[in-house]
């Protein structure tokens, strides 16, 4: 079994699960948000605020959020690694997209379970 | 079937793949680059890539609209300004595009993970499917912003 020394899971066959895992859930919130925004065309706050207060949707939220993080990192690694060739160059680059990427999970976590 | 494709990744490039240049001095060269097209499934695949890193970015984008939309009535009231805004549409909508072609693409992926649409012609097949459909959706999206 090829092991990589870069990959976050240090198995292919990991990240390509996480990847197709992720996707489907992240699909299907994706769907979701849109079609409820699409419904509620007059949204006002309190509507807003009451699904993100609902705890089946605090959860959907969260585990949309986990993957999204897992599928950005599988994918940006990938497009990483074939584009940037110059190894130092390549750490730095996947330095920033890990630091975004962790940015992003803590804003998101805050903004949904935050106060 | 179920392998982990990042070894042979089309997009990669260099070195990877050696065992090609043995047999390559021995073809014709065309120089003529006008006459080259990238096949469809190429075109589907750099457009999934392109609006995945486009997407990577515009999170951080949608992470300030969701934490501004939660915090407070004012918040809420901002990001809906935003967002309705007549250039911001653009933004939205723009998106929302990327959103729906990442997707279907994905879909795409998923079925060739099972082993569909893996010929040149059936992958040419599947990516014309891929253009069509989310054409259709970006075109619905954009109706529903406007």
């Amino acid at each position: 079994m090829v092991k990589s020394i870069t990959s976050f899971s240090r198995s292919g066959l990991m990240d390509w699960l996480a990847q197709r895992v992720s996707a489907v859930l992240l699909g299907s919130y994706a769907i979701f948000l849109l079609a409820y925004l699409m419904l509620n065309a007059d949204l006002d706050y309190q509507q807003w605020q009451g699904l993100f207060g609902q705890f089946w949707f605090k959860i959907y939220t969260l585990s949309s959020l986990i993957a999204l993080v897992a599928h950005i990192w599988v994918g940006m690694w990938t497009v990483a690694t074939d584009y940037v060739k110059n190894a130092w160059s390549r750490f730095i680059v996947l330095t920033i997209i890990a630091l975004t990427n962790f940015t992003y999970f803590v804003i998101g976590f805050s903004a949904v379970w935050g106060a | 079937m179920f392998s982990p494709p990042y070894l042979n990744s089309p997009h990669r490039w260099g070195s990877i793949r050696k065992e090609t240049t043995a047999v390559k001095n021995n073809r014709p060269v065309n120089l003529d680059l006008t006459t080259i097209r990238m096949p469809l499934s190429a075109i589907a695949s750099i457009t999934h890539r392109i609006t995945g890193v486009g997407l990577f970015v515009a999170v951080g984008f949608l992470m300030w609209a969701l934490t501004a939309s939660l915090e407070s009535q004012a918040g809420f009231e901002q990001v809906k300004n935003v967002l309705t805004h007549p250039f911001a549409k653009f933004i939205a909508w723009g998106i929302a595009s990327f959103v729906v072609y990442h997707l279907v693409a994905g879909i795409k992926h998923l079925f060739m993970d099972i082993g569909y649409f893996e010929t040149k012609e059936g992958g040419a097949l599947a990516s014309k499917a891929v253009f069509a459909l989310s054409a259709v959706g970006i075109i619905l999206v954009g109706v529903w912003v406007w």
